[in-house]
């Protein structure tokens, strides 16, 4: 019974590293230039086709999937930059929230019109087999994603706080005409930004790609953990969006089997409410 | 005045629509255009006026479906009473939802609003007593009038035309009162009307609260006229969708915005549907989101806004002037 739990937790964490890896995004994003991309989700989305996509056409597993994908991604992600966020960010906070829930719908329904309501899936064993440690049975897949994902969460926070480009960001966070004065160009440091969080989403969708259903509105269930897990963890904090992904795909895999399947999302979505009620500012945030 | 005329002849319009035009696809058409005209009223209170972006509202919209739904489908009454039970609960749910959201900042809002929308449906999905996915029926036969169950479109016509003009009258008696010019205040700079003594957060749960009945009011009329409920049509994202986007368009904070939207929108979808059938509900909202994008870029107040601001230089000397 209790090895059964251990499973559970194990398979939770696996996922979390996902999830922080792909709201460290969204919190990198929200902390720098206080603007919340509602269409988060669905670029996870976009990923997971990204990575199908290459299956089906050339073959290729997430060795050329995951890459491809991030790559895709990231120049979404600065597309979507220049040609929108620049512009409504000066905007009022319904331009703001329209314009990346429009994006959202956008992406979503385009994906859904030409690939269908459908759920797809990659086959079972693109990655390899299941692993069997003292016991506990890891499927390679998502031993693969979890690990992965969890370092490259780590990489962006040491990109963040230990490279010349992260303190130019930081510094674009802080105070943008102070950050000109330096010489620092706010635009292309927001930009870079929407690259990597969109990069990473790209990253994780691919990830998760070869184990989870792959359907155009998974994109929402996703962008609602991604909240979740920023509101949880603080928002512009990637080592707060690491632990709190960890601790949330540990809660919703434990709810799923103890509770049952159906209400994993209502647990996480009622312990955000939760959250948003008596502690706004997140576990590790100041108040 | 002039706005006055303006008015009556677009009073005159409406009332003559479905006479004129007879048809059933259009009267149902009609019909369509002033429910979502509700709907997309009632948001604008909360949303246009208040600022506050409630992305989940098609809660409050499933509270009065599903109240007028299970006052038939349980109860065995008429769908009628199940309006003041939806309203009863979607004022409940908005202040469980505001009291604690509307304090923070605007996105913490919108998204409590989703996972709020997202957990009520989740729940209704799985409850047996609330008839789980496959949803509530109305009377198939209607026992008396007040069973509100027709096969023409025209009593509904009627009937919401009226609701509308209720729901925009309040909406007009609230921007004239005391709560609409915090409400603009606020929604300028909330430190600032909060320093000169508005009182910011209950102001806005106030106006969600009425947002939030009259949304309630809008679904109970749309389980009537289409005889049933299920947690897609009662309580899926894209009904918020649609109301959101129908009041942006049309220009969210303006009294006529959502009416715009609606009577631009609804067509649109109505037709795109009849065309392309099933393939065409992606398509459609394809296009919702091309829409929502553009607006937000280049017109964030929406397209009457577009008039009043060609007017508004007038406006703005003729003040100059009189001091």
């Amino acid at each position: 019974m209790s090895f059964v739990l251990v499973q559970v937790i194990v398979g939770g964490l696996l996922l979390g590293a996902v999830y922080a890896l792909f709201s460290s995004g969204l919190t990198l994003v929200w902390g720098m230039m206080n603007i919340v991309n509602f269409a988060h989700g669905d670029f996870v989305m976009l990923g997971m086709y990204v990575a199908y996509v290459v299956y089906t056409l050339m073959g290729g597993g997430p060795l050329l999937g995951a890459p491809l994908a991030t790559l895709v991604l990231a120049t979404v992600g600065v597309v979507v930059y220049f040609a929108l966020i620049r512009d409504i960010m000066k905007g009022p906070m319904l331009a703001q929230i329209l314009g990346t829930f429009g994006l959202a719908l956008l992406l979503r329904y385009s994906v859904f019109w030409w690939f269908g309501a459908n759920f797809l899936s990659m086959p079972p064993n693109i990655v390899g087999g299941t692993y069997a440690f003292a016991g506990l049975r890891i499927e390679a897949s998502r031993l693969l994603a979890g690990v992965v994902a969890l370092l490259v969460t780590l990489g962006l926070h040491l990109l963040l706080t230990r490279t010349s480009l992260g303190s130019k960001m930081l510094a674009v966070a802080e105070d943008q005409t102070a950050a000109q004065l330096m010489g620092i160009r706010p635009d292309t440091m927001q930009a870079i930004a929407w690259g990597i969080a969109a990069g990473a989403t790209g990253l994780a969708g691919a990830l998760i790609a070869n184990f989870f259903y792959i359907v155009p509105t998974v994109g929402e269930t996703l962008g609602i953990v991604a909240f979740v897990t920023v509101s949880l963890g603080g928002f512009g904090s990637v080592p707060g969006a690491l632990v709190a992904g960890l601790l949330i795909g540990v809660i919703e895999s434990l709810s799923g089997y103890l509770i049952g399947a159906v209400y994993k999302d209502i647990v996480v979505y009622v312990l955000f409410l939760l959250f948003l009620w008596f502690r706004p500012q997140g576990l590790m945030g100041k108040t | 005045m002039r706005r006055l005329i303006w008015l009556s002849v677009v009073a005159a319009c409406a009332i003559a629509y479905p006479l004129l035009m007879s048809s059933p696809f259009q009267q149902r058409l009609g019909a369509l255009v002033l429910l979502y005209a509700i709907a997309a009223s009632a948001w604008n209170i909360v949303g246009g006026y208040a600022g506050q972006v409630s992305v989940g509202h098609v809660v409050f919209f499933g509270c009065g479906a599903y109240a007028a739904m299970a006052s038939y489908a349980k109860f065995g009454l008429s769908p009628l009473f199940g309006i003041p039970g939806g309203i009863v609960l979607a004022v409940g749910l908005a202040a469980i939802i505001g009291v604690p959201t509307l304090r923070l900042s605007g996105h913490y809002f919108s998204m409590a609003t989703i996972a709020v929308a997202e957990t009520v449906r989740l729940i209704v999905t799985n409850t047996e007593w609330l008839g789980a996915a496959v949803g509530l029926s109305g009377p198939t036969v209607p026992r008396n009038v007040f069973d509100l169950s027709f096969l023409s479109s025209l009593p509904y016509y009627y009937l919401f035309l009226a609701v509308l003009m209720i729901t925009l009258l309040v909406t007009w008696w609230m921007t004239n009162s005391r709560m609409g010019f915090y409400l603009r205040a606020i929604k300028d700079s909330e430190r600032a009307a909060r320093s000169l003594g508005a009182p910011a957060a209950r102001t806005k749960l106030y106006a969600y609260m009425l947002s939030a009945a009259l949304t309630s009011v809008a679904g109970a009329l749309y389980a009537m006229m289409f005889g049933f409920v299920d947690p897609e049509s009662g309580l899926g994202i894209l009904i918020s969708v649609k109301i959101l986007i129908m009041a942006a368009l049309g220009g969210a904070g303006l009294l006529f915005g959502p009416l715009v939207g609606a009577a631009i929108l609804v067509p649109l979808e109505e037709i795109s549907n009849s065309w392309l059938g099933g393939k065409g509900a992606g398509l459609t909202f394809v296009l919702y989101g091309a829409i929502i994008v553009l607006i937000a870029r280049f017109q964030p107040g929406g397209l009457l806004a577009l008039f009043t601001r060609r007017s508004k230089p007038n406006a703005d000397t003729g003040a100059g002037h009189a001091p």
